[in-house]
């Protein structure tokens, strides 16, 4: 009898994508949420330098630490509901898939740095312009992500 | 918008004929993972030169035998 496996529901990177993005998205919300509540008004441009330096490389560990945690949970979840370990195999079309969206990410996150300088440039505050880093940082995971779903399920 | 590949393939066929593989079979195979196979034959993912050889390998068969390379239509 032919096995046919033509379509499928949601694959299991299809799936980790997903998760990747909340869990980056919460993490990243939740971060910003509590140190902008201790966010000291009436900083000369050299603290808010620093404020902003030390904001970002916390958020560094902060985030290993919790993707790790929270892929962790998934997998664990994941091989409870579906009764198998997910495969653990990359392959040519995973590396592909990554160096594109690695590519389209990239391509935000320069577009981000530019209108930052230019913010810059044009007089606007240290903050706005962390501001603006930030938020395209943030654009270009969720375009990473996005491009990685986009690819595994409509081809590449 | 779907990728639009000129090359198809017989890999359906061919693991058919052969003993009835499954995608999970020729993907351990081949070292790749079952997604990977399934993107192949829904035309979704074209192969590298050597993971096609490797696959024709599989089923014993010239490369020409599992991929055929079709002009598009205009």
């Amino acid at each position: 009898m032919l096995t046919i496996q033509t379509t499928e529901h949601m694959s299991i990177q299809e799936k980790r994508g997903i998760v990747s993005l909340v869990s980056s998205l919460l993490i990243t919300a939740i971060y910003f949420l509590v140190v902008l509540r201790s966010y000291p008004e009436g900083m000369t441009t050299d603290e808010e330098l620093k404020f902003w330096a030390k904001t970002l490389l916390i958020l560094i560990p902060v985030k290993i630490v919790g993707m790790i945690v929270l892929h962790i949970l998934f997998s664990v979840s994941s091989a409870i509901a579906t009764g198998k370990e997910p495969e653990g195999r990359t392959d040519e079309r995973d590396k592909l898939i990554e160096l594109k969206s690695t590519r389209n990410s990239q391509y935000v996150f320069i577009a981000g740095f530019l209108l930052a300088m230019g913010a810059l440039a044009l007089g606007k505050s240290v903050t706005t312009m962390f501001v603006v880093l930030i938020s395209f940082g943030i654009l270009s995971e969720i375009l990473d992500s996005a491009s990685k779903l986009y690819f595994y399920r409509k081809g590449i | 918008m779907m990728a639009k590949h000129k090359i198809t393939n017989s890999i359906r066929k061919l693991r058919f004929h052969h003993d009835e593989m499954t995608q999970q079979q020729l993907a351990d195979k081949v070292k790749v993972t079952r997604q990977t196979i399934l993107a192949i034959e829904n035309g979704k993912y074209s192969p590298s030169l050597e993971l096609a050889f490797r696959i024709a390998q599989v089923f014993d068969v010239q490369l020409g035998e599992v991929f055929t390379y079709e002009p598009q239509q205009k």
